[in-house]
């Protein structure tokens, strides 16, 4: 066994890999042993190095999503706000003593209506992302944002999400003002708002933090854009316990665009400029401003429809149903 | 006979003294988890439980392999637990009164949420709704199945709708925190219940202490996400000992059911 058939594989797969080896290397010294069986285990191993190189390329294409997705040169949440929206205004504050600064919620016009916009914000410069804390929210940014919630169910606003965060913030002071709580109940506002609902992921989608805003009728996904229960790191140091295997992890979690189109989770994919969006940000603010236009006249058109219900029965189907299991048995 | 080395004081308890005080520790009062089972027949009146899609098992959406395939994983807890999945769902009475109720196990995969989880308390919810019956949640889990990857989130948002409109059906939801419960149960069907009632010493939190200390790089609080710190924080309503769980239980759900002030 050439040494160059195993070389940088992830350890992850040497175990298996050697353990095949040293079966081949014990057949060979079995005085006779020949032929169709050892061509066998040979052809079998090769196969599984094999696999296991597709999957390490499969990887290596997901993890350089991931890095697009988290690209700083992206254009994010304020400039689709201002590409997009007519006098966008915006609101501060939880109105119980804190602003926080990674959630910007606002009213803007476009087309000539009235739209409700809430986005994550990982500002930019190195200043304002330590003030925001790269995106990651505390409960008071979820209460923030249930207030514009409120005001577009009361007027009839439609709501649109910018998605652009690695999680809520995991701090003490996040902990103690009740993280987890404000996270449900910003899910659970979303599925009281009879109003149409628009969700865009624009880069990364981590986990509650952005679930909490992400109750959508209609999700669109730019295209190097994630969405993940765990960021890749942190289901590495879990799962393989090892964070060089951040980029498998990243693989197998199906965590982009056309991952999650096929899963059923979004409703479309927003094509970036070649490239990524970072190459055009002009251009892709323009695109993702034609989508929405598009889809809030869809909206305001149907009269009758029940959004809420539909917002209910499109994620309660998610996964597993009762149906499709007995269909199993 | 037996001896039981409490996993928070270190001290020996015999085994007997152990299960018959609940699990809880003789010596410094630390609630030990309890499988889903045994948690149901310490909790409902004897014989009143019956199960619902108990059969349910995981699929493996994503083909999910790390270390080990995430089939092989499944297969590995049922044997483990004894059941099919991280939770047990069904209806039982309690002093009396009917309510759906749905136990997390921790044996079973870290009692993580997928989208059998997500089924079964839609299930447990849909159950409440067509029979007019409260709902009680016993959460124990370290949050959503990451080998399910984005549809175990998605069972996030799944429960929290299935809990809305049992709410607006004016149905009660006391939800149960024992130890740990935290990740993505904590951030959706555990925290939207009309009464919080937690064990003494359960960790309820949304990212655990390990996760929070590389963040802030500083070590949090020997209390953090304790019952006793959530209690102050005004996170929880209520802290209630293994032993008087039953009578609280029964209490409460004899209030919100009784309606006799109602039109
Ligand atoms: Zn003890």
């Amino acid at each position: 066994m050439e040494v160059e058939k195993i070389k940088n594989l992830h350890k992850s797969f040497l175990k298996d890999t050697l353990k095949s080896v040293f079966k081949i290397e014990k057949l060979k010294r079995i005085t006779g042993f020949s032929g169709v069986h050892f061509n066998d285990a040979e052809k079998k191993l090769a196969e599984k190095i094999e696999n296991y190189r597709k999957v390490e390329r499969e990887a290596i294409k997901s993890w350089r999503i991931v890095e697009l997705s988290r690209d700083e040169k992206r254009p994010h949440t304020p400039d689709y706000i201002n590409g997009i929206f007519d006098d966008f205004i915006s609101f501060s504050g939880d109105r119980q003593g804190y602003d926080d600064k990674s959630i910007i919620t606002g009213l803007g016009i476009l087309d000539g209506s009235t739209v409700a916009v809430i986005g994550h914000n990982k500002g930019s410069g190195i200043k304002e992302r330590i003030e925001y804390n790269f995106g990651s929210s505390m409960p008071q940014g979820y209460r923030k944002a249930a207030r514009i919630m409120d005001i577009a169910q009361r007027f009839g606003f439609c709501l649109v999400t910018f998605i652009d965060t690695p999680g809520a913030y995991p701090a003490l002071e996040a902990e103690d003002s009740g993280q987890a709580g404000a996270i449900a109940r910003s899910i659970y506002e979303m599925f009281s708002l009879d109003v149409p609902t628009i969700t865009v992921l624009i880069g990364e989608g981590g986990s509650g933090g952005a679930l909490a805003l992400a109750i959508g009728n209609f999700i669109m996904m730019l295209e190097n854009s994630t969405y993940s229960v765990i960021s890749p790191e942190g289901c590495a140091s879990i799962l393989w316990r090892d964070s060089s295997a951040a980029k498998l992890a990243s693989r197998a979690l199906k965590l982009t665009s056309r991952d999650l189109l096929k899963l059923g989770v979004i409703d479309k994919i927003i094509y970036e400029p070649m490239g990524g969006a970072q190459n055009n940000p002009g251009r892709m603010i323009k695109i993702v401003k034609s989508y929405l236009k598009n889809i809030i006249k869809k909206y305001s058109n149907l009269k009758d429809f029940d959004f809420k219900t539909h917002r209910a029965q499109k994620y309660e189907s998610i996964g597993i149903t009762a149906g499709s299991v007995q269909q199993k048995l | 006979m037996e001896k039981i080395i409490c996993k928070k004081c270190g001290k020996n308890i015999s085994e007997e003294d152990f299960i018959g005080n609940l699990k809880v520790c003789v010596h410094c009062g630390f609630h030990d988890m309890l499988s889903a089972h045994e948690r149901i027949k310490i909790t409902a009146d004897p014989g009143s439980f019956t199960e619902l899609a108990k059969d349910m098992h995981s699929v493996d959406f994503l083909k999910f392999q790390d270390l080990k395939p995430y089939s092989e994983r499944i297969e590995e807890a049922i044997q483990k637990s004894g059941i099919n999945e991280a939770v047990v769902a069904g209806e039982a009475a309690i002093k009396g009164i009917m309510a759906s109720i749905c136990v997390m196990d921790f044996n079973f995969m870290g009692g993580s949420m997928g989208s059998v989880v997500g089924e079964k308390i839609k299930i447990t919810a849909d159950n409440s709704i067509e029979k007019n019956l409260p709902l009680l949640i016993f959460c124990a889990s370290g949050g959503a199945r990451m080998q399910e990857g984005i549809i175990s989130l998605m069972q996030m948002a799944k429960t929290v709708s299935c809990i809305k409109r049992l709410k607006q059906e004016g149905l009660a939801y006391f939800c149960i925190i024992t130890h740990p419960t935290t990740g993505g149960v904590s951030a959706s069907f555990a925290t939207v219940a009309d009464i919080i009632i937690t064990e003494p010493g359960a960790l309820f939190c949304f990212a655990g202490p390990r996760v929070v200390e590389q963040t802030i790089k500083k070590e949090v609080p020997a209390d953090f996400g304790l019952a006793e710190r959530n209690l102050k924080n005004g996170l929880v309503d209520m802290i209630v000992k293994r032993h008087d769980m039953r009578d609280v239980l029964g209490k409460l759900l004899f209030m919100f059911t009784n309606k006799n002030l109602n039109p």
